[in-house]
């Protein structure tokens, strides 16, 4: 039904428009495999995501307010075998504070998040959030807001074994994290997305290896 | 009990430096209590990426298809609403082709950063359909383009002028955010995306508002985004602009009925030239040596003024703004530190080392902003060689660059309802 468009089909000429036409596609396709092919080589099939370096980390306070989320996606994180598992623990208490109890008023968490529980003798653990009820191995975090409140008293009086990280499953992966230019520490780095958690833990025994 | 712990903690304090120091021994439990492991929720699968990038082109190939074949502005409407579903508030607005501009830019000139293979696919893969068959990303797969296409319901004419004045953003908008991800400063493109807090149902306030600001605009101006300022959107209309197929308003021959003048709200539409030229033509032959004469000048003023931008815009740069505050601190210009030169003070790195990174930083920017600034001159330049080009047109079409193949003027066109119509009949369950 419908007719080849009129002229163009009919003399096989090409015009000189259409010629120019061709020669730009031509060098559109040259450019854009230029491209590819310059930064394609090393092109990785893996995606990258946020994490924070908590080596570099200064606890500022910027991951609770700049995240695009609220709460923030990041969160505290316990590295457990890094802890001394203080009876008093300066990530859990005011340092300014009188009475070494659970009270609300002692803790240094402006939310209430971390719980602390007796393990046996002068040792205590503490965890972000409770216990996941049938499942020991998790615990509920949705109280934290990555303030890093605890981080820094745990880091200037104790082990450090608390830290900041990127709650992954929280995490919406923006191209540009809206936190990262907010970092006085440039501790925002990409990893790749199969390994996305810099565990302090983890990044010792990595030193130590070396 | 509790001040023989503190006895314990005070000189450990003392004793230890800043971070990462490990005062007190994991002690050896006597009960059977076993250490919780760390939790690291996973984010979704990579291979979920994949899934990203097959649907882009499904709906690339879905939209070219439609536009061109199929000639449908309802089932273009269908497809572009899925893929503002999907793009947009399932995924989030990220990856999009969009911010991927920043991290090919920034990619070519910092080899140490690896771009997956996702991103720059979705970087490549509308450029290529837009050579081929127009710009069936905008029509129907980019969120940003539906959010604001779905809001278009009193669209109002812009005139000629302001629309190409306006359109030169687009470009100044694009060389920016090179200039800004190429020099490894920021993502300004990803930084004020107006609509991502939309798809998000979350963002700050000044984004939020920015974004009603331009779905305000969008109710009475189609499209605001996608035509004066989206990055993307200036590359691929240079790119559309030499592409093999395009979206033709007519099925066949143009009759000149005029109907589909005013069915564009983009503006698009070029009418037939009249036969007799308003100006004569070696006054238009003067004016067009003219101004490719000015061609050179314009860049070399671009050049000039991105010159004399390259120091501020240095500032953008953390190692830059950093290098500055240390050496104000240095010098006794300001008191006391900030989050930032605190930071920098507590790693062991030198100052003379900051300030020769910041130097090369900033001799970066200032290369870069030169390159910049000629760009944006040459464009301007371009643009005024474009309109002051005569072209004889005798029927109706779609600009090939500006035509955003949404396919509004297909129901305008009599030849069209002919088509339709003989489909119709043709129909073989119709016939019974």
């Amino acid at each position: 039904m419908a007719e080849p468009e009129k002229d163009k089909s009919l003399d096989k000429k090409l015009t000189r428009r259409e010629m120019l036409a061709a020669g730009a596609r031509g060098a559109a396709v040259f450019g854009l495999g230029g491209i590819a092919g310059v930064i394609g080589r090393t092109a990785k099939a893996d995606v990258t995501v946020w994490q924070i370096d908590p080596r570099k980390c200064t606890q500022c306070g910027n991951c609770a307010t700049y995240c695009v989320l609220q709460p923030s996606a990041v969160k505290c994180v316990h590295a457990f075998r890094m802890c001394g598992y203080c009876q008093i623990c300066f990530g859990f208490f005011d340092p300014r504070t009188h009475e070494y109890n659970t009270g609300a008023e002692n803790q240094l968490c402006p939310t209430g998040a971390i719980q602390r529980s007796h393990v046996e003798g002068p040792y205590y653990q503490y965890t972000i959030g409770p216990q996941i009820r049938g499942d020991p191995s998790k615990y509920d975090e949705s109280l934290c807001i990555g303030c890093g409140k605890c981080v820094k008293g745990c880091t200037t009086f104790g082990n450090g074994s608390l830290f900041l990280q990127v709650r992954q499953d929280r995490c919406v992966h923006c191209n540009q994290c809206s936190i990262a230019p907010a970092c006085p520490a440039e501790a925002f780095v990409r990893v790749p997305a199969g390994e996305p958690y810099l565990l302090k833990d983890k990044l010792k025994d990595k030193e130590g290896q070396r | 009990m509790k001040r023989g712990w503190i006895s314990i903690v005070l000189p450990a304090v003392l004793a230890g430096a800043a971070a990462g120091v490990q005062r007190f021994d994991l002690p050896e439990f006597k009960s059977d209590y076993r250490l919780p492991p760390t939790q690291t929720p996973y984010p979704r699968a990579s291979w979920m990426e994949f899934v990203d990038l097959a649907m882009l082109l499904a709906a690339l190939s879905a939209a070219s298809w439609l536009a061109l074949k199929k000639r449908s502005r309802r089932w273009i409407y269908v497809l572009m609403v899925s893929s503002l579903l999907y793009f947009g508030f399932y995924r989030r607005g990220c990856v999009c082709p969009i911010g991927a501009i920043q991290n090919v830019a920034y990619a070519l000139f910092h080899p140490a950063y690896v771009i997956p293979v996702v991103v720059l696919a979705f970087f490549v893969a509308p450029l290529v359909f837009a050579l081929a068959f127009g710009r069936a990303f905008c029509a129907a797969v980019c969120p940003l383009g539906a959010i604001q296409d779905v809001v278009a319901v009193k669209p109002v004419n812009v005139p000629g002028w302001l629309a190409h004045a306006l359109g030169l953003l687009a470009y100044v908008y694009l060389a920016c955010a090179v200039l800004f991800a190429a020099t490894g400063a920021t993502f300004i493109i990803c930084q004020y995306d107006p609509f991502v807090s939309f798809f998000r149902v979350s963002g700050t306030l000044n984004m939020l508002i920015l974004g009603a600001c331009f779905l305000v605009i969008g109710l009475f101006v189609a499209r605001p985004y996608c035509r004066f300022l989206c990055p993307y959107g200036a590359l691929l209309r240079l790119v559309s602009g030499a592409s093999r197929l395009r979206v033709t308003i007519t099925p066949q021959e143009c009759i000149k009925c005029r109907l589909c003048e005013d069915s564009c709200p983009f503006g698009a539409i070029l009418k037939p030239t009249p036969e007799q030229q308003a100006v004569p033509r070696a006054e238009g032959k003067g004016r067009l040596a003219g101004l490719i004469l000015l061609l050179p000048v314009l860049v070399a003023m671009g050049g000039w003024l991105g010159w004399s931008l390259g120091e501020p815009f240095s500032r953008m740069h953390y190692t830059v703004r950093l290098a500055d505050r240390v050496n104000q601190e240095k010098t006794g210009q300001v008191q006391g530190t900030t989050d930032a030169s605190a930071a920098f003070y507590a790693t062991d790195r030198l100052v003379e080392e900051l300030y020769q990174e910041a130097r090369d930083i900033r001799a970066g920017f200032a290369r870069a902003a030169v390159a910049t600034g000629a760009f944006v001159g040459l464009v301007i330049g371009l643009k005024l060689v474009q309109l002051s080009m005569r072209r004889r047109r005798t029927e109706y079409e779609a600009d090939r660059g500006t035509c955003l193949a949404c396919g509004r003027c297909f129901t305008y066109c009599p030849i069209e309802h002919r088509r339709r119509k003989q489909l119709h009949d043709r129909s073989p369950v119709r016939r019974v």
